[in-house]
């Protein structure tokens, strides 16, 4: 996983709540076996006119470059090319499982997303590959939908370590992240390594359950 | 001594130790795959070289690709074949138990696991999958997890996890007839939300709760994911112990009444704290149809679609519209004025056999509505099927009209042929009324078995009081 420090990136706005994650990336894309190559399908019933089909030969998915663009969708205009912050309303990532969801969105270029509130299990899929997701107040989301709206190349730093990003007049808005999450995102941390050094404790805790509980072990 | 809620008992006895950063190494007794969320974390296991922990712990099956048709020339669509042969190949080159497409005991993961007894009371069980929250029901501490967690878990037996915040969902009286545990889930996502389980593991008590079979029980907690929450649970009982009882994976006859007195304890204590209790009068609940493309968008049948205007929030104002121009509805329509095209019962959330029965029950020699496309029973598993097949529930459902097919996920998320085509207005007893879900552009409305088997003779929603007070096919609706 790659490490996640700072980021200066642009900013993109998708004005929607309970973004679900059959939005971000549609169904027939799962089927895929590998972890790369879902970008161009990231959002894809909302940012292509056609209907979204993986590619039949079972190759990775790949980019086809001459279907219809919805110009409406956010993504599509042209301002926000090349963002990398995500910004969207309440309960982004609800719905299925789908680390899918996540892949895509890292695979379009997206690093970092920001929203009143996530999902659970969306918001624990993005520690797990570098991505950065935080929560900021109903009222600083407002705020800065305006602000990206009203000015073209809108961008903000983030710094993780410091917990805060700035806007571009300066000011700060603080976020919250559980240490745990922090420290392994900023070192971009192998969190099984990091699990398997517990591996005694895990010895000793079968052990004793197999005592307390031998109907869990039978093969 | 400290009053503990069930969610505390069962995170208590699978935390191994807590980190230096306030975080639980949590143990996971059961672990259940399936085709979809797996592949890229037995990649990751092959490329670092690891094994998985404890091959015992791993319950495979394939579900969310599988063809519910004739399956004798095995899956056409070379990208989902490709994907179920991985997971094929991934069970046998580390030697996990799977039951394969050919398997009479395959099935949807969340029914398979409680049916096979691979779910037991007590439990910590995890899927690559949102709806894990399911096994809840039998007392187990059971959620859904994405593929790097799959990978974590295979390699190391463990999670590493914040604990959620206890809630309590308290639904008593009685539930009127015709209503069912589906009704009970989305009244309870209308009244709270889809976020307002955010953070919280949610346990359901109260009469009416407790008056749930254990099948309802897992329709309840798997739909706990739609209200937010990761978990669902339910106190064990006696329902549930003569549930589990005799099932492949139960315990043995010599470990048997060691496990019923370990079990015993798995309830709330009397008195014990939740950060949130939320009170709802089961005997109000009505037969729910959702109108929207969320969940919480449901309505009691004898609603009527809101209209926006009537919303003084403008972020909330704005999802009414957009949901009502996808769903092709007009605020202050009737939701039995919906027509209907389609009609799919199954899924993980309604395709266990207490669920044909009341589907097949409400038929009653009655026929599917010229009106209706494509009607489509399909059973969560191989065992069911063959269970509904012994009590003729197939021929109750073929002889109405409807396709009775193989065992699978289907329509609820159209990743197989099964789906919704543009504009298609669909009853169905899944769980996801999300644009696109059932197919693009598909419309879909989430009901209860009953309800979808009302709506398909009707041609559109009506209340299955209406068909119950009736037994005969003569009545006008």
């Amino acid at each position: 996983m790659d490490a996640f420090t700072t980021l200066d990136g642009l900013v993109v706005p998708l004005d929607r709540a309970n973004v679900d994650t059959d939005a971000i990336i549609p169904k027939q894309f799962l089927k895929s076996v590998k972890r790369s190559g879902f970008g161009p399908n990231l959002f894809d019933e909302w940012r292509y006119l056609d209907v979204g089909e993986p590619d039949q030969d079972g190759v990775p998915l790949g980019y086809s470059s001459g279907r219809p663009l919805n110009a409406d969708f956010v993504l599509n205009q042209p301002r926000y090319n090349g963002a990398q912050i995500l910004i969207a309303r309440d309960n982004f990532g609800c719905g299925s499982s789908r680390e899918h969801a996540v892949w895509a969105l890292l695979d379009y270029g997206i690093r970092v997303v920001i929203a009143p509130s996530f999902a659970d299990i969306f918001y624990n899929n993005c520690f797990k590959n570098g991505v950065l997701p935080f929560a900021l107040s109903g009222d600083e989301v407002d705020r800065l939908f305006n602000e990206i709206e009203a000015s073209e190349g809108y961008r903000l730093k983030v710094d993780l370590a410091a917990q805060h990003v700035t806007l571009p007049s300066g000011e700060t808005m603080r976020f919250e992240i559980d240490n745990f999450r922090k420290a392994c995102l900023l070192q971009g941390l192998d969190e099984i390594g990091l699990s398997l050094q517990h591996a005694d404790a895990v010895h000793d805790y079968e052990t004793k359950r197999k005592q307390d509980a031998p109907w869990l072990f039978a093969s | 001594m400290s009053k503990n809620t069930l969610y505390d008992k069962l995170w208590d006895s699978h935390q191994v130790r807590e980190t230096d950063e306030g975080a639980s190494v949590l143990y996971i007794d059961r672990h259940l795959v399936h085709e979809v969320t797996s592949p890229q974390a037995f990649e990751g296991l092959r490329m670092a070289g690891r094994k998985p922990w404890r091959a015992d712990s791993v319950l495979a099956t394939p579900d969310h690709n599988v063809p519910t048709t004739d399956r004798s020339r095995g899956i056409e669509e070379t990208v989902a074949r490709i994907q179920v042969e991985t997971l094929d190949n991934n069970c046998d080159e580390f030697g996990l138990t799977e039951y394969k497409m050919d398997d009479p005991r395959q099935g949807i993961v969340h029914v398979v696991g409680p049916e096979s007894g691979a779910t037991l009371p007590g439990m910590t069980v995890v899927c690559g999958d949102s709806h894990t929250s399911t096994h809840g029901a039998l007392g187990a501490l059971s959620f859904g997890i994405g593929t790097s967690e799959v990978e974590h878990v295979l390699a190391t037996q463990c999670l590493i996890q914040k604990k959620s915040k206890n809630m309590l969902i308290q639904v008593g009286g009685r539930l009127r007839d015709g209503v069912s545990a589906k009704d009970m889930a989305l009244a309870i996502i209308g009244e709270i939300g889809t976020a307002g389980g955010t953070g919280y593991a949610i346990e359901f008590g109260g009469e009416a709760v407790r008056a749930l079979s254990v099948e309802g029980r897992m329709t309840l907690c798997n739909m706990t994911i739609e209200a937010g929450a990761r978990v669902g649970m339910v106190a064990v009982d006696d329902k549930t112990i003569e549930y589990v009882r005799g099932r492949i994976y139960a315990p043995k006859p010599e470990q048997w009444e060691q496990a019923k007195a370990a079990w015993a304890d798995l309830h709330s204590d009397e008195g014990a704290e939740f950060d949130r209790v939320v009170t709802i009068d089961g005997a109000a609940i009505e037969p729910q149809v959702t109108w929207g493309t969320s969940p919480e968008m449901v309505l009691p049948v004898g609603g009527t679609v809101p209209r926006p205007e009537d919303e003084a929030d403008s972020v909330k104002r704005g999802n009414i519209e957009r949901a009502l121009v996808y769903m092709g509805l007009e605020g202050g329509q009737a939701i039995t004025d919906i027509k209907l095209d389609k009609v799919f019962i199954g899924s993980c959330t309604n395709s266990r056999i207490e669920d044909l029965r009341d589907a097949a029950a409400l038929i009653n020699g009655r026929q599917v509505a010229e009106s209706i496309n494509q009607a489509l029973v399909v059973p969560g598993s191989g065992l069911v099927k063959r269970q509904a097949e012994a009590e003729g529930l197939d021929q109750v459902f073929t002889e109405a009209g409807f396709e009775w097919r193989e065992p699978g996920c289907s329509m609820c998320l159209a990743m197989n042929a099964d789906r919704l085509g543009d504009g298609e207005h669909c009853a169905s007893t899944s769980n996801r009324n999300f644009e696109g879900r059932q197919g693009q552009g598909g419309r879909t409305h989430l009901v209860s078995p009953a309800m979808a088997a009302a709506a398909a003779i009707a041609g559109h929603f009506v209340d299955v009081a209406q068909y119950m007070q009736t037994p005969d096919n003569k009545e006008e609706v």
